[in-house]
């Protein structure tokens, strides 16, 4: 196998685990976001519902890239400007950091509307029993309306983890050592950019097939009391 | 912040927004275009129609745009066979690669949209038909599509946000769309939130039109579904 990439398999593979890290840790991010963005807009107050409302719109309407080189160039300003009334030196922004806060932040708003419809879904009745039990709205959220909404978000939230995992392609743009940057690296070297591109795009078609079988036990998993 | 920037730089921004609207416009309509025979095809139940349009499909749909356009762009240039052709006129023009990129992502997009509404036909519409004594292509051109694309408005005006947002990959292929655009003001005067935010602004207000104008459509064309 080596031999056919010249020696770059490792290389790309490297990338490959980046890319898996930062995909994983702004979904983490995401879920944090989405599930606020979606209680404060069920549950919230005036204020809280128009922040997250605003919140949404503004991910809608802008693209991810304008977003991130948004964050990573303006974040660079910002923590210096912070940094300088401080004393400190001066601070590079790691564009590992800059890229997972712009997908997380991106894919909050996704996940957000998610949980909104999936927590919408959720029968009253069960709800209104926690009450009657004497649950606090905390308790009823956490016993009853977020196990029992879980089965209706997976769908949309498997599709929000697709398109998340081809967003980080765009990390590369902002030179994260990504698996795009390390196969034009590659490619670049030893002039063969089509193979290593390919050979990138199969890795990202792995990464959703393995998804995809994911998604299937999840479904069958936390549909077992569906009838 | 200093919005004289912007100010003295509209003129580019404006060309950048031109150039932008060129690309979405031409890669919708190529992208339509194709995606009709093609949703056609991934419905059909001969498996010599459906099974390579349903491969073209998920490797579309699977792998980062930002693979495909790099593919197109910079893979194709190791091949010298067609570096010596005729068609090296268009593989080594960024603009081209970015309009052939885009426009067969989304007439994947596009097609898997149209498969869903076609194979959602009400039986009873395409019996109808068939005991109206019309062959298979007049049921597609009279019946079929025109209900399937109709129902498809609301699900076709996501995709065209989607495509709107993705055209500033051109930004990354060297080209000055609106992204490309706002990059070259960040890198001439470092005024990264200046330049992404009006980008940005930019993009916002071109979304919130396309949704208006599919609001309108879907007024008009889905009349009859309204309750």
């Amino acid at each position: 196998m080596n031999e056919i990439f010249g020696g770059y398999l490792p290389m790309i593979l490297k990338g490959m685990i980046i890319t898996i890290e930062v995909a994983l840790l702004s979904l983490v991010l995401s879920l944090f976001l989405g599930i606020l963005a979606a209680s404060a807009r069920l549950y919230g107050g005036a204020i809280s519902r128009i922040i997250a409302t605003s919140y949404t719109t503004i991910i809608r309407g802008i693209p991810d890239l304008v977003l991130m080189m948004l964050i990573f160039f303006g974040g660079q300003i910002l923590i210096n400007n912070i940094g300088d009334k401080f004393g400190s030196d001066y601070i590079d922004i790691d564009p590992m950091i800059a890229g997972i806060i712009t997908i997380g932040f991106i894919f909050g708003a996704y996940m957000g509307e998610t949980f909104r419809g999936a927590i919408m879904a959720v029968n009253k009745g069960q709800i209104e029993a926690g009450h009657a039990y004497g649950m606090t709205g905390l308790q009823v959220f956490i016993h009853i309306t977020f196990p029992a909404m879980i089965r209706h978000a997976i769908p949309g939230f498997f599709n929000n983890w697709l398109v998340l995992v081809k967003t980080t392609a765009l990390v590369s743009v902002i030179g994260l050592e990504d698996m795009v940057y390390s196969a034009k690296v590659a490619g670049d070297t030893l002039r063969q950019p089509f193979t290593f591109y390919v050979l990138v795009g199969f890795l990202f078609l792995l990464i959703t097939a393995v998804s995809d079988l994911a998604m299937r036990w999840f479904e069958r998993k936390y549909n077992v009391g569906d009838h | 912040m200093d919005f004289s920037i912007i100010i003295d730089n509209l003129p580019l921004l404006f060309k950048g927004l031109g150039l932008t609207l060129q690309l979405l416009a031409i890669s919708l309509v190529i992208g339509f275009i194709l995606s009709i025979p093609l949703s056609i095809m991934a419905a059909s139940i001969n498996p010599w129609l459906r099974i390579p349009v349903k491969t073209f499909i998920y490797i579309f749909r699977g792998t980062p745009l930002l693979i495909q356009i790099f593919i197109i762009y910079y893979g194709f240039s190791q091949f010298d066979w067609l570096r010596e052709s005729i068609f090296w006129v268009i593989f080594k023009q960024a603009y081209w690669c970015a309009v052939i990129a885009f426009s067969l992502n989304t007439a994947a997009y596009t097609a898997e949209i149209f498969r869903g509404a076609i194979l959602q036909t009400q039986k009873g519409e395409i019996e109808a038909a068939e005991a109206c004594g019309m062959s298979r292509f007049d049921q597609y051109r009279h019946i079929i599509l025109p209900s399937a694309l109709r129902r498809s408005i609301p699900m076709y005006g996501n995709e065209v946000i989607f495509m709107l947002h993705a055209t500033v990959l051109a930004g990354v292929i060297t080209l000055v769309d609106l992204f490309g655009a706002a990059k070259i003001i960040n890198s001439r005067h470092y005024a990264p939130f200046e330049s992404f935010i009006s980008a940005g602004l930019f993009y916002l207000v071109i979304t919130f039109t396309i949704v208006f104008i599919f609001k309108l459509a879907e007024n008009h064309f889905l009349k009859h579904l309204k309750r």
